[in-house]
């Protein structure tokens, strides 16, 4: 059987990299996927590949900083759907900046994508899976938000922030059925290692030198855990945070 | 089949979280050696044949270094290679530090921490001689991440478990071998029975998901760990625990 048959599943930032990695995975793994993203044709191709693939899909234009939003998707998901069952907490933002010239707008933008947008989906779907008696939440944090880096005050806040609020929310509602991980990847070649990369004035082939296993993840890598964490696989997993990482933050 | 052609040793194998474990990975097409002291892995090693899996048990005291060579070598010897391994073997007896005997202090050492560098050290040996990678498991605990009054050798061994498996996955980590620590709170298993109905709710109690976990919750993370879906993860945990850690 497939391996989340029957789920309802909210992807945001599913447009690209990690995000859309996941939403094809898991709708190859049986779920209905509410694929969400800022930019609406990014999102509609993602859900025009899962349903050529014969899946289940659906494409919401969305700013997930923005709370009528969340209530817009979260509605017509149940509407559409019935219910929602796995929340990946996804979209984000990288700014790579020394200290001195993070600008009070840049943290501003950040902190209400990062952090914000994924305090508002918690607050919008975890009461609706606590009615259902069952629900997982992932938000994306990183390895950024567990250990420091030179130019990364800024994503490094709002990714240790996520790391707490996971586990606040995992505690409060661990008696409900509904349980709450983050995820910490490392290097992941996506387009935020390209940045980083131009940011840092590294290659990417030095930035992986870096990584113990001597190479840079890829997308499918942060997928599969994030399925697991999705599935009932995972069912006694809750306020954890998986490092994704290649033995990075081992060292 | 997630496990097919894969040969996994599972140590503590007869009982418990490993039992659960070696069931597991059968059913997803792995050859299983099931190492144990306990003579209980032979009988559980001839029902599962019986059901057309593939085990072997191999009598093994993870705390003497020639019978852990040897249970490396019969792996070898009958299935060709080694892909995984699940250190699990181990015990907890403990006492609050001024009652607790060297003796027993240097038993749960010996066992949980000793036992677990013994193992992965073959491992490892075994797996850099074929060239092929492959991926340790180690059985760690909430106690590797967080104290408990009274748990004072168990930690301590759990404690070194945590570091161990980083510092291996580290150290092996171009040569394609990984290894992680699969974390888990209070199971329900042998391993915490005889406790009376008081104990009981005190260990209930401090899982915020407010129930033990079970045995299929640990080996199904184990068997996260162990797979290709879990190429880039290395030296790090796992917790299982229903969030006790979180707190």
């Amino acid at each position: 059987m497939a391996r989340l048959e029957g789920k309802v599943a909210i992807i945001t930032g599913g447009g690209t990299g990690i995000g859309k990695a996941t939403a094809l995975r898991f709708a190859k793994e049986g779920a209905k996927v509410i694929v969400t993203d800022i930019n609406q044709e990014s999102a509609s191709k993602t859900v025009a590949e899962i349903q050529g693939a014969g899946g289940d899909a659906w494409a919401i234009a969305h700013d997930v900083t923005r709370e009528e939003q969340w209530e817009q998707v979260v509605a017509e998901t149940v509407q559409h759907y019935g219910k929602v069952d796995i929340l990946f907490n996804n979209a984000g933002i990288y700014i790579i900046k020394p200290l001195a010239e993070i600008t009070l707008e840049d943290w501003n933008r950040l902190m209400a994508i990062n952090v914000t947008g994924v305090f508002l989906g918690m607050k919008h779907t975890m009461p609706v899976m606590a009615k259902q008696k069952s629900g997982s939440v992932i938000n994306a944090s990183s390895i950024a938000g567990l250990i420091g880096a030179p130019g990364h005050v800024l994503y490094g806040a709002s990714k240790g922030a996520v790391r707490i609020m996971t586990k606040d929310a995992a505690i409060e509602y661990a008696s409900t059925g509904v349980r709450v991980n983050s995820i910490h990847p490392g290097y992941i070649d996506t387009g935020m290692v390209a940045y980083a990369s131009e940011a840092t004035k590294h290659t990417k082939e030095e930035l992986a030198q870096g990584v113990p296993t001597g190479r840079l993840g890829t997308v499918e890598d942060v997928s599969n855990i994030v399925l697991f964490l999705a599935s009932d696989e995972s069912s006694h997993v809750t306020g954890a945070e998986m490092v994704i990482d290649g033995g990075g933050t081992a060292q | 089949m997630r496990f097919a052609n894969k040969v996994a040793i599972v140590t503590g194998g007869a009982s418990g979280i490993g039992e659960t474990t070696v069931r597991l990975f059968a059913k997803e097409g792995a050859k299983v050696v099931i190492a144990d002291f306990s003579e209980r892995g032979q009988e559980l090693s001839e029902q599962l044949n019986g059901e057309g899996y593939d085990t072997l048990f191999v009598k093994t005291d993870v705390t003497k270094e020639d019978e852990v060579k040897q249970m490396m070598q019969a792996t070898v010897a009958k299935y060709g290679k080694l892909d995984i391994l699940f250190a699990n073997a181990g015990i907890a007896k403990d006492a609050p530090a001024d009652k607790l005997s060297l003796e027993d202090w240097q038993k749960t050492i010996d066992i949980n921490l000793t036992g677990v560098f013994l193992c992965d050290k073959y491992a490892i040996e075994q797996m850099l001689a074929q060239g092929t990678g492959g991926a340790i498991v180690n059985c760690g605990s909430i106690h590797s991440h967080a104290g408990k009054a009274g748990v004072t050798a168990y930690s301590s061994a759990k404690g070194g478990v945590k570091l161990l498996s980083q510092t291996l996955g580290i150290t092996y980590a171009k040569q394609g071998i990984r290894v992680n620590a699969v974390c888990p709170g209070y199971i329900d298993t042998p391993l915490i029975a005889g406790r009376d109905e008081a104990m009981n709710e005190h260990l209930i109690g401090l899982h915020p998901m407010g129930r033990l976990g079970k045995p299929e919750e640990v080996a199904k993370a184990v068997l996260f760990l162990a797979s290709e879906e879990a190429s880039f993860i290395t030296g790090t945990s796992l917790l299982v625990d229903g969030g006790y850690t979180a707190q």
